[in-house]
């Protein structure tokens, strides 16, 4: 498919998703809110700030607030390998959600997305806006807003 | 809200700012034509646009404010009433906009009829007084006439013609609103173009309204034409003198959202960190062919930033705005004649610089009309004008802007800011001694400080200068003042251009690179283990010796909790490094970093609201390697200096909570005084627990005998007692007296006045080398002299404490007594020694032990409870752990008997609890003890 058709195909009740995996899980993010793909380079660290907070970096010119969401989903931090980071727009401004691997773009049915089931671990059911049953592979949908919107109300979090 | 109301609001606000500064000057030169000219527009097009918009309310105080200018365009005397009046509907106006604003474009409800009725009333007035006079030689001014349009000297054309209609007119308001009605567009035009334009556009309607053939009122537009054709041709050229003349700047401006030029400034400040980069690399290469292209982009770079940061500044002029306004009125409130001078008002500054600025310098110009201006006969007698006169000045100079606010009123009072200091507690007589009077004068910054006797409305709430001193430091400023007495204080605040860019030292923590801004950087201090400058430490606390002072230091690395663990302790103790002195407000301190590299000049970026919790950054930058880096904030820091100390000495602290408790409880403890006078002038004092009752005795029932003067007090006689030898009691009346009384015996102490009995701390500051005083202790804020009974008792009878039961035993008794209140030292040794001990005293626990380990024998210890440090009851509980003292009779002493005291008490191993006072219980006591001892021991 291409990317026309998939743009043509992406109706009202279709949505495209940015997969993205961390810690070996799919998670898919709506591409609307995905700005750029980019790897995270020369982070500086931010004293004092909640443990999710990798850090700031400089994406052309603009100051890029990180969220080392491995630490957010509560896994082991990567042990190698380069990291990747999806940047999105939150209320004006850029964060770069800190992830292990990008991978492709899925148009799915917005009618196909299942609630969260009710035993997920309740740290991931909080940013998880639904499951997407793939072939094979269960696709965790992140809610950018929730992800995002928990962390200014309490800026502490899972200290 | 429409953008056409906002327009409205954002020009009205404008126009009314000039309204004020124009009326101010109005008042002063009520024959300036011109200016008049200039208000009665604005007003005029205020009003023409609120009628457009449905803005009754606004249009009902702006046509009477317009009317009653009318009046005085006719000719009416111009009074200071009149123009209150209209500067009080201005400010209505002004409210109504505000809540306009706030209410998102609903005019907010109110009722307006007594301002109105207000403003008709003195048109009225007006209107009496021209009919009085001066109404015929200004008739011809008026621009009514059709044929005179060359007439219009003075302004744009009459439109409200402030007098009775002649048969056949209408009132152009009315004429306007037929504009209206006809032809929207055009209105819609007027409101948004400037009032010339405005003007143009009711000429232009009333053509329309010419060739329309459906008029609402047809006879009226008939009947106006040529006037209203006139008028369109007077304003024609009334706005080509205009726009030749001095309005030609407006043209050439155009209005721009201050958003647009933020927005404008960030990327420039980006394209300079872009260029930084770009040069940083060139740099590495030599000979490389960008260099001549990047060098021309590095200069227009750097023009352009100049050129946008220049969009941003304005004229320091828009902060003074208000000022006139503002002093004409506390001119009036206060009753001086006050003359506002401002020099360099087109000084251009950062916008932003600017609105930070604008409430310290009201606040200032404020303070010295009420505080620094003397009142007008106070000037004449000083040899000076009525007239007081506060001058505003600002010039540039180097980086800086520099803006002064001086007065010639009477100067600051150095007496009374001391008096003022001393009664806050901010510094001690001694202190002053060594202080210049401009250091005096300084401390009318610090907080809380109003040296205005009375709070009046105008200032002299005490939350003055420091508020001031406190906004303009924030942003990076100081404030200095100069005073002569008699001649005047001038104020001179000097400010950064601009907040933009800020200067800062970058610095190496924990591994990480910080910014810290030059401003709050005092200097920078390099230690080394062997050099001059060491760090040291008091218990943990790591401590600086610079030049004679201790700087209170913390690492960088621990401040922002990003210390591993034993590499920091590594750090710190191998005593090597840079430490950062740092001032923000009063407090200085060091901050030591593990590096220093070098100054650069930053754009501050706002934190992403995600990090904006955290106080220690006030914001971060990339920087021109392209890296981003956290601005440390000054004054997050100082705060976290502060809890840091406290968190390392929270112990310590806490002790000294204690203590400080501890000393109330006992020296500082309010007790009741008994003040009198007797001998001399100043007041003395005694203990009223001690005193048995006041007594007044006829004179003639004074006796004397055996070479004393005696009273028959209840069967006995009673002796007497003077304060000092060879006083005398009074001739004739009654002799008051302090009567005390013991086991039946009194004595009467001669007093000249009972004064008053106080509850106050009794601190006994000097010591007394006098007998019969024991010292000096300031009572009622006056320094009194407490009295030493031990001394008086004795003359009365010289065995006041020797006639109970003395014993040769107890002469040999040694008794150590451990107070740590100077007063109960002195006012008990007496009791004991009269009592036949032999009295040894120390003033805190750790000597008593230093006496007792030295091999000092006592047969028993009298110990105070309450103490610094070690309290009574460790004292006694550690004495009675050595085996040595375990049987020595110890007594406790306090001030404090409770029941739960007494138990605590026996637990630390007290044989008695004595309260203080209780002298006859003491001695008793003691007694006790000795014989339960000696029952012992036999």
């Amino acid at each position: 498919m291409t990317m026309l058709e998939n743009k043509v195909t992406a109706g009202s009740d279709m949505i495209q998703y940015v997969t993205v995996v961390i810690g070996g899980q799919l998670f898919g993010l709506p591409i609307s809110q995905v700005h750029d793909v980019f790897v995270p380079e020369s982070v500086t660290r931010v004293p004092l700030s909640a443990p999710e907070v990798a850090g700031v970096l400089n994406l052309r010119g603009r100051i890029v607030t990180a969220i080392n969401m491995r630490r957010r989903l509560h896994l082991p931090p990567l042990e190698e390998g380069q990291m990747m980071a999806v940047g999105i727009e939150y209320k004006h401004e850029s964060y770069g959600l800190v992830i292990d691997t990008v991978g492709e773009v899925l148009t799915l049915p917005a009618s196909s997305a299942e609630p969260n089931p009710s035993n997920l671990d309740k740290r991931w059911a909080e940013i998880s806006g639904g499951v997407h049953r793939l072939d094979g592979r269960l696709m965790v949908i992140l809610d950018v807003s929730r992800l995002l919107g928990a962390m200014f109300t309490e800026p502490m979090v899972a200290a | 809200m429409d953008d056409l109301l906002r327009e409205f609001i954002t020009e009205t606000n404008e126009s009314l700012d000039v309204v004020d500064v124009e009326l101010v000057k109005f008042e002063q030169e009520p024959n300036n034509a011109t200016i008049l000219d200039n208000i009665f527009r604005l007003v005029h097009t205020i009003k023409g646009t609120c009628g457009f918009l449905g803005l009754p309310r606004l249009e009902g105080i702006a046509h009477a404010a317009e009317t009653l200018m009318g009046k005085f365009r006719e000719g009416a005397p111009v009074t200071q009433e009149a123009v209150s009046i209209i500067l009080s509907s201005i400010d209505k106006i002004k409210d109504i906009l505000a809540e306009l604003e706030a209410a998102e474009g609903e005019e907010p409800q109110g009722d307006d009829s007594e301002l109105i009725g207000k403003l008709e009333e003195m048109s009225a007035k007006a209107d009496v007084a021209m009919a009085n006079g001066g109404v015929a030689e200004e008739e011809p001014a008026l621009a009514e006439d059709p044929a005179q349009p060359a007439e219009t000297d003075s302004g744009p054309p009459d439109q409200s013609l402030e007098r009775p209609l002649r048969p056949g007119e209408v009132s152009l308001d009315e004429l306007e609103r037929a504009f209206r009605e006809t032809e929207i567009e055009v209105e819609i035009a007027e409101t948004s173009v400037d009032e010339d334009a405005a003007d143009e556009a009711i000429a232009e309607a009333a053509a329309e309204e010419q060739r329309a053939t459906e008029k609402p009122k047809p006879e009226v537009t008939v009947e106006r034409k040529p006037a209203a054709a006139a008028s369109a041709e007077s304003q024609k050229a009334e706005a080509g003198d205009k726009k030749s003349s001095g309005n030609s700047v407006s043209n050439q401006s155009i209005r721009v959202a201050v958003d647009t030029l933020e927005h404008l400034m960030t990327m420039v400040s980006e394209l300079v960190l872009t260029r930084n980069q770009l040069l940083e690399i060139v740099r590495r290469h030599e000979d490389s062919e960008f260099k001549v292209p990047l060098q021309r982009l590095s200069n227009v770079t750097a023009e352009l930033q100049e050129g946008v940061m220049a969009t941003r500044m304005q004229p320091i002029g828009n902060a003074w705005q208000k000022l006139p306004r503002i002093v004409r009125d506390l001119s009036q409130d206060l009753d001086k004649p006050i003359d506002l001078e401002m020099i360099g008002a087109d000084t251009e500054l950062d916008r932003q610089v600017l609105e930070m600025i604008k409430d310290p310098l009201t606040h200032m110009v404020r303070n010295s009309a009420d505080h620094g201006l003397e009142l007008p006969e106070a000037r004449r007698a000083a040899g000076k004008p009525e007239k007081g006169k506060i001058t505003l000045a600002a010039y540039h100079e180097g980086g800086h802007i520099i803006i002064e606010v001086r007065d010639d009123g009477k100067g600051l009072d150095v007496e009374k800011i001391k008096a003022k200091v001393l009664e806050r507690g901010l510094a001690t007589e001694a202190e002053f001694d060594k202080m210049s009077d401009a250091q005096i004068h300084k401390f009318i910054f610090a907080a809380g400080f109003s040296t205005a006797a009375e709070v009046t409305s105008v200032s002299g709430r005490g939350v003055g200068m420091d508020v001031v001193r406190n906004n303009i430091e924030l942003i990076g400023g100081t404030v200095d003042l100069r005073s002569t007495q008699g001649k005047g204080t001038s104020f001179i605040i000097k400010i950064p251009l601009t907040l933009a860019i800020v200067s800062t030292l970058i610095v190496e923590a924990g591994g990480d690179r910080f910014a810290i801004p030059q401003l709050s950087v005092v200097e920078l201090v390099r230690v080394q283990h062997n050099s001059e400058h060491r760090i040291e430490r008091i218990k943990d606390t790591p401590v600086l010796r610079l030049r004679n002072k201790l700087l209170p230091l913390v690492h960088m690395s621990h401040l922002l909790g990003i210390v591993d663990e034993a590499k920091a302790e590594e750090a710190f103790d191998a005593d090597n490094g840079f430490i950062v002195v740092m001032q923000v407000g009063s407090q200085t301190f060091g901050v030591v970093v593990d590096g220093v590299f070098h100054t650069e000049e930053i754009v501050v970026k706002p934190m992403s609201t995600m990090l904006r919790n955290l106080t220690m950054f006030s914001g971060n930058t990339i920087l021109g390697d392209g890296s981003v880096i956290m601005i440390i904030d000054p004054n997050g820091v100082a705060s976290a200096m502060a809890s840091h100390a406290s968190s390392a000495v929270t112990e310590q602290a806490e002790e000294e909570a204690e203590d400080l408790s501890r000393r109330a409880d006992t020296g500082q403890n309010a007790i009741s005084l008994l003040l009198f006078r007797a001998g001399a002038p100043e007041p003395k004092a005694v203990p009223l627990s001690l005193v048995t009752r006041l007594e007044e005795f006829e004179v003639n029932k004074i006796e004397r005998s055996n070479g004393r003067d005696l009273v028959q007090y209840r069967g006995a006689l009673m002796p007497l007692v003077y304060v000092n030898e060879g006083d005398r009691h009074k001739t004739d009346g009654t002799q008051p007296m302090l009567v005390f009384s013991d086991s039946g015996r009194s004595m009467g102490l001669v007093v000249d006045e009972i004064v008053d009995i106080v509850e106050d701390r009794m601190n006994i500051e000097v010591g007394s080398e006098r007998p019969g005083i024991l010292g000096s202790a300031i009572v009622k804020e006056r320094a009194t002299e407490i009295i030493d009974l031990g001394y008086y008792l004795p003359q009365a009878f010289e065995d006041w404490f020797m006639r109970k039961e003395m014993d040769i035993q107890a002469l040999t008794k040694k008794v150590l007594f451990v107070d740590d209140s100077a007063f109960f030292r002195n006012m008990l040794t007496p009791v004991l020694k009269a009592a036949g001990y032999d009295v040894t005293t120390c003033g805190s626990a750790s000597q008593a032990f230093e006496m007792l380990e030295n091999g000092a024998k006592f047969h028993a210890v009298v110990s105070d409870i309450e103490m610094p440090e070690i309290n009574g009851f460790e004292f006694c509980e550690s004495l009675r752990r050595d085996p040595r003292f375990r049987n020595m009779p110890i007594l406790a002493l306090s001030a404090m008997v409770t029941p739960a005291s007494i138990e605590r008490g026996r637990q630390a191993g007290f044989d008695d609890y004595v309260a203080k006072f209780d002298r006859p219980g003491l001695i008793a006591a003691l007694k006790d003890v000795f014989s339960g001892e000696m029952g012992v021991a036999a």
